[in-house]
């Protein structure tokens, strides 16, 4: 018997329902994560990739609505569960490490009371002791000092907070990590530093992590699956080898492009012109065709479909449906 | 190995100890200087039994009208009552009026606030627009149409100016609810599966509970002035009970006789429990807003 993808999303379409009108955040969006693998999310702001971050814990923030599709956890889609249900998933069996560490945690309580708040939602019977003992291996794990888990939050630094968070995201074993741009708010060598140990606990905890951000080379050599978003719309889909290797899309490409690479003899960077299209009044047919240097006429007029590229490479986009025999062309 | 030092403190970073009050420049001298009157005149009234020279409702225990001399150090009044006595013992009612009334704003006040703010829509219009509508009453006028309706007594008086400051409690409360809820550690809480109640109650309020100390002690000041002043018409406790605004009554109506001595340190009383009151207040909301810590 094929055992079951932990995530599974299937055709999901997400709204922002406002006064002003419909705005489409995430567009029949589907894609499958395995235990234990690490998926890339990329996309500009407002590429709809934090509003699907949130749909897997069902947490949307109003006005945003899940108004198509399906998200199987284990086999159990979460959008059929109640709220009580729901609840034991978040936290317990998928984790969230939020953007901006410096505000995450509660300035008036102690590191331990977040952690045994944490634990004892969802093992009430688990003693305050045994609690804390956890909560130390959770710090030790993230490179915290354990003694330092009598401390407030403002007593730490922001990547100490984000190694917190991590900690906090790790205490309960859970089979999914959502890290939404979990380094943002901090400097490049912590950056680095961070993503690092996100990977190093998903060997040891074996837990599945998905990892969103703006940033493509951050991903790149760090996750086993990327998907690229654009303005609601999965763009591109592949391992992060076939990605780097084989751009299918021209926003990958451009994206690819604008990342700094020492060896290449040209110096100047190369940027994708333009900005997002504004989604509360799409245009027809491909939304990124307006900054697309491959554009045709038909591009105007109707949405390109998802092609698979190559076996496990999902590119949406004409140029690779018309093209079969770029495919596979290296 | 390295050993890592760290500084623990004892108590919740709210709560500033008096070493570090010092250390805080003008506003933790603000809040020392208000604390002392507080606490002195608290004292003063407490110890009123054993150390008033005479007892304060005792009628014709000297001359009648006397200005202050060596026997009676601020005189006494027209029924030959001893003023000093009167000083000593006759904040009681007023103290106990203001600590009463704060409570009973922070019983209704807080929860009332924290639940319709965090449940939001209809629920929330309705107790902001039955709050604002009380909120726009002059304070005084609405304590003296409730404390005629309802009646003397020092718990009746803590009701109407309860009532007057309740809305402060609730604006503030919801203010700070709305905004806590916002932000990540709110949200972070809900994405760990912790219960509305639990968000509420352990991530919440501890956030919101600082500036409700504030408003309290500002609202100490409030409380004392609109106690004095319903006394003052005769919508306080029996006059047989000494009470600074009684004296204020009874100073009024002997000051075109030139004994000013009966209302004016009954007067100074007041607005030193007032002023302290203030001080604290002042210096607290300095001291806890955390945007000015260090």
């Amino acid at each position: 018997m094929v055992q079951l993808p932990l995530l599974e999303v299937d055709s999901l379409t997400i709204d922002y329902q406002t006064r002003r009108g419909n705005i489409r955040a995430v567009n029949n969006l589907s894609f499958t994560l395995e235990r234990g693998e690490t998926l890339g999310l990329v996309g500009e702001s407002g590429s709809g990739k934090s509003t699907l971050g949130l749909s897997i814990i069902r947490l949307v923030p109003p006005p945003g609505v899940i108004v198509n599709g399906h998200i199987r956890l284990d086999g159990t889609d979460i959008l059929t569960l109640s709220e009580e249900e729901m609840r034991f998933i978040r936290g317990k069996k998928v984790a969230f490490v939020f953007q901006d560490p410096m505000t995450s945690l509660s300035p008036v309580k102690k590191v331990e009371a977040h952690f045994v708040e944490l634990i004892r939602t969802h093992e009430p019977n688990i003693s305050e002791r045994e609690a804390l003992e956890r909560a130390k291996k959770a710090l030790n794990d993230v490179g915290i000092l354990p003694e330092r888990i009598d401390d407030y939050p403002h007593q730490f630094s922001g990547g100490m907070r984000q190694r917190i968070m991590i900690a906090l995201a790790i205490a309960l074993n859970p089979d999914l990590v959502i890290a939404d741009e979990p380094t943002t708010a901090l400097d490049v060598i912590v950056q680095a530093k961070i993503l690092d140990l996100l990977k190093s606990l998903r060997d040891t905890y074996g837990m599945a992590l998905i990892l969103i951000t703006h940033d493509l080379s951050i991903v790149l050599e760090r996750c086993d699956k990327i998907i690229v978003m654009y303005a609601g719309n999965l763009v591109e889909y592949a391992t992060s080898m076939e990605l780097h290797k084989n751009p299918g899309h021209p926003y990958t490409k451009g994206l690819l492009q604008s990342i700094p690479n020492i060896e290449l003899a040209e110096q100047k960077l190369k940027a994708i012109p333009g900005s997002p299209p504004n989604l509360l009044n799409p245009q027809k047919g491909c939304h990124f065709w307006p900054r697309c240097s491959y554009a045709e006429e038909k591009c105007h007029m109707e949405g390109p479909p998802v092609v698979e590229f190559s076996p496990g490479h999902f590119v949406r986009c004409f140029r690779e449906a018309h093209s079969p025999e770029r495919s596979h062309k290296r | 190995m390295q050993k890592v030092e760290t500084k623990r403190r004892i108590f919740p970073s709210f709560i500033p100890n008096l070493t570090s009050l010092t250390r805080r420049g003008l506003a933790g001298w603000i809040t020392i200087i208000g604390a002392t009157i507080v606490l002195s005149i608290m004292l003063m009234t407490l110890l009123a039994p054993w150390i008033s020279p005479h007892n304060p409702a005792e009628i014709n225990v000297g001359p009648l009208s006397s200005p202050p001399n060596s026997q009676f150090p601020l005189g006494t009044n027209h029924l030959g009552q001893d003023m000093l006595s009167r000083i000593i013992s006759g904040g009681s009612v007023m103290i106990q009026v203001a600590v009463l009334s704060v409570f009973f704003c922070l019983l209704v006040g807080l929860p009332i606030g924290l639940l319709a703010s965090y449940a939001g829509g209809i629920i929330d219009k309705v107790f902001s627009l039955v709050m604002d509508s009380l909120y726009a009453f002059p304070g005084m006028v609405l304590a003296i149409a409730i404390a005629a309706m309802i009646g003397t007594g020092v718990v009746n008086m803590a009701l109407s100016i309860a009532v007057v400051y309740v809305p402060s409690y609730f604006r503030i409360v919801r203010s700070q609810v709305l905004t806590i809820k916002e932000l990540p550690y709110a949200e972070a809480a809900l994405a760990t599966g912790a219960k509305g109640r639990s968000i509420l109650l352990r991530y919440i309020l501890p956030n919101v509970v600082p500036s409700v100390v504030v408003v309290a002690t500002v609202n100490f000041a409030d409380a004392i002035l609109t106690a004095a002043g319903l006394t003052f018409i005769g919508l306080g406790v029996e006059k047989s009970i000494p009470d600074w605004g009684w004296d204020l009554t009874d100073g009024r109506a002997l000051l075109p006789s030139g004994a000013w001595w009966v209302i004016t340190f009954p007067g100074i009383m007041i607005v030193l429990l007032a002023l302290g009151f203030t001080l604290m207040g002042e210096g607290l909301s300095e001291l806890l807003n955390p945007r000015l810590e260090q």
